[in-house]
């Protein structure tokens, strides 16, 4: 059987800064416009110029289900604008063999003055369903979104849960040959993205050729035979999931190891006043940093360029497969924290007793001074947890449920 | 439940295209007349959701303008009307005159308004400012009711002549589609268009034989006028429905050639900029 998708040295280039030389002036549009053998190719190369994909070649056969993994601007969504023909490759091409249906950003096309009844039309013609095939589906759709009493009430009234659900339900009942679907898992309250991705997991068994983009790599690795990791627009390594994933971790540790001045993440936000230069967590006595035992005290130092007025810090551990474990914000003050005048340009938070089970996790920062981010930081700092004794205990062997123990005392029969 | 895929899927390729491809491919608008006809519906449906009259503003207004224009042209300043009552001979061209001004307005910046739906999905983009038009034709429709029904009862009857109606609303349309696609697509990286078009329409409005006779201009000049398209469809809104005077053919002939021209150089203009739209909008 024929291959899905096969891409051919597929390249898209963005131009940074709209209004630089060259098309400046509508009338230079214009011209630019009507210019026989389109526009002047020279100095593509240079800085006003991103290639968000490059030479990329890549094959999915039907019916397989793939995960796209990469860091935010890695070319992870160009990759499905360009297959759901949203935007032009700027070089190569890509064939692509059956109906494309695109999940993105759940809600796109909702118009608010429309009811629920007239929008699960209009959306689902505007994500490629036949008429006929959404009046087959309609009460398939209602019933997922449970919105039944409010079909009827424009969606400008829907609670945002509400029109969320809609939305999904119309997209989650699409029955395209190829489906994309980016990021659009993390809708609605927890009983409701259980259902969803029970659904996705649905799809995904149903001989369909998915595409998935998400940065959870847990529901990536969950849905996905296979993984493409995205670098710079570039594919790095296709394979297994489980591989593809643990090789962009690796990745994520590298970039992490450098001086956290240098990272230039595009998701890197904040005034910088002040910034984040380097993160550790120490374990008691003279460990080697990053490396703590479960059960022991910990210390998680974050330095700073400037000491600013009223600085606070949240800090949040992610484990492995990219889910939040827990977060601490200095904000919620408590009578123990210290305001230290000596500290300098130095936060640090203490914990007594470390509450995590062996793993490698990761450490999330955002710095905030009067009131205002300066600076936040995804994977910051990455941490080993070795097993040790967890309020008197020791850490369960590996394959146990979750990445944390609660302090807590069993009562059982003799 | 899964029904048989209904025809054997074909390969698309997608690559980087040059020249007048897209807009002008039947085979991929009609593979999308679905999606075509619910944003139509759509724009019928949202044009006059909570308001308190409704629909009658497609009738209020032309009839507004009717009563100001008869004000201060007919009574007040005496402009020639034909012979035809004043309030007749404005109304006559400011039916079809509203229908293009708002297929203008509004279908210039239908890309611009629409933007999260150009940068997520793929159709062809030109079912946005098209929307926009057969909206229009609802009340182009209605408003031709009211102002055959004023018509009649003012005592006139209309001739044959109203059986020219349906080509000079062609003539009308292609001329607004034309430009409101071009104006659309120059919106997508220049907003300049938002605050020109406003503009543009008060200019086009004097232009165009809506106040005044075309027959106050001397010879060379009301043929050469024709060139805006929207002169043969005024007089011959006039002609059909009013029943008066010779048919002005000359006139009729020189715009609909024009509304071509204007139609398919919008067309290909829109076609050509259409791939960079959800880069930029």
């Amino acid at each position: 059987m024929a291959t899905t998708i096969q891409t051919h040295a597929l390249g898209k280039r963005y131009r940074l800064g709209l209004y630089k030389r060259g098309y400046g002036t509508l009338r230079e549009a214009i011209a630019e416009a009507f210019r026989r053998g389109g526009p002047d190719e020279s100095d593509y190369d240079g800085p006003d110029f991103l290639w968000a994909l490059r030479d990329l070649t890549l094959a999915i056969e039907p019916g397989e289900v793939v995960g796209l993994i990469g860091h935010n601007g890695a070319g992870k969504s160009t990759l499905l604008k360009l297959l759901s023909r949203i935007t032009e490759p700027t070089e190569g091409y890509a064939d692509v063999t059956g109906r494309v249906g695109s999940l993105l950003e759940v809600g796109t096309g909702f118009h608010p003055e429309l009811t629920g009844r007239e929008n699960i039309y209009l959306n689902g013609s505007i994500l490629g369903m036949r008429k006929s095939e959404i009046r087959e589906r309609f009460d398939e759709i209602v019933e997922f979104a449970e919105i039944e009493r409010f079909l009827d009430t424009p969606v400008k009234r829907y609670s945002s849960g509400m029109s969320v659900r809609l939305a999904f339900a119309v997209a989650a009942h699409l029955e395209p040959e190829i489906l994309l679907v980016d990021e659009v898992l993390a809708v609605g309250d927890a009983a409701f993205q259980r259902k969803s991705l029970g659904k996705m997991t649905e799809v995904a068994s149903q001989g369909r050729t998915v595409i998935f983009v998400s940065h959870n790599l847990a529901i990536i690795q969950a849905l996905c035979e296979r993984g493409v990791l995205l670098q710079r627009g570039e594919a790095v390594a296709d394979g297994p999931v489980k591989a593809t994933i643990d090789q962009y971790l690796a990745s994520l540790e590298e970039g992490a190891s450098k001086d956290l001045l240098e990272r230039t993440d595009r998701d890197r936000r904040g005034y910088y006043d002040t910034q984040i230069r380097r993160v550790e967590i120490r374990g008691g006595g003279d460990s080697p940093p990053d490396v703590v035992v479960a059960g022991e005290p910990a210390t998680i130092a974050i330095e700073l360029t400037e000491q600013l007025a009223t600085m606070e810090c949240r800090v949040t551990i992610v484990n492995g497969l990219g889910q939040p474990v827990t977060s601490f914000d200095s904000e919620i003050s408590a009578a123990t924290d210290i305001r230290d005048p000596e500290l300098g340009a130095r936060i640090e938070c203490e914990i007594a007793s470390l509450p995590l089970l062996p793993g490698r996790y990761r450490i999330d920062l955002l710095l905030k001074a009067g009131r205002q981010i300066q600076d936040g930081l995804q994977a910051a700092g990455f941490f080993e947890v070795q097993p040790g004794v967890i309020d008197g205990r020791p850490t369960p062997a590996a394959g146990s449920d979750g990445d944390i123990v609660l302090p807590h005392i069993w009562r059982l029969p003799p | 439940m899964l029904r048989p895929v209904e025809t054997k899927p074909e390969t698309i390729r997608l690559q980087p295209t040059r020249g007048f491809s897209r807009v002008l491919a039947p085979h991929e608008l009609w593979r999308y007349r679905d999606l075509a006809g619910q944003i139509a519906l759509r724009d019928i449906t949202v044009r006059y959701r909570q308001t308190l009259l409704g629909a009658v503003w497609a009738v209020l207004q032309p009839i507004g303008f009717m009563v100001v224009f008869s004000l201060f042209f007919g009574n007040l300043a005496g402009v020639a009307s034909n012979g035809l009552p004043y309030p007749l001979f404005s109304l006559a061209a400011l039916v079809p005159w509203t229908f293009f001004a708002n297929a203008l307005l509004l279908g210039s910046d239908s890309l611009v308004a629409n933007s999260a739906l150009v940068s997520k999905i793929y159709f062809p983009r030109i079912f946005m400012p098209a929307g926009i038009l057969v909206a229009g034709c609802v009340d182009l429709a209605i408003s031709l009711v009211i102002l055959i029904a004023i018509v009649l009862i003012w005592g006139l009857a209309p001739t044959v002549a109203i059986l020219s109606l349906p080509l000079l609303i062609v003539i009308a349309a292609m001329a607004a589609l034309g430009t409101s696609t071009a104006l659309s697509a120059i919106n997508v990286r220049f907003r300049d268009v938002r605050y020109v078009v406003p503009f543009l329409i008060q200019l086009w409005l004097f232009a165009t034989p809506v106040v005044y006779p075309s027959s106050l201009l001397d010879e060379p000049w009301r043929t050469l006028s024709a060139i805006n398209p929207m002169v043969g469809v005024v007089e011959g809104f006039r002609w059909a429905t009013l029943g008066s005077g010779n048919a002005p053919w000359d006139l009729i002939g020189i715009s609909a050639v024009s509304a071509v021209v204007i139609f398919f150089a919008g067309l290909a203009y829109f076609d050509r900029v259409e791939r960079g739209f959800a880069d930029y909008v």
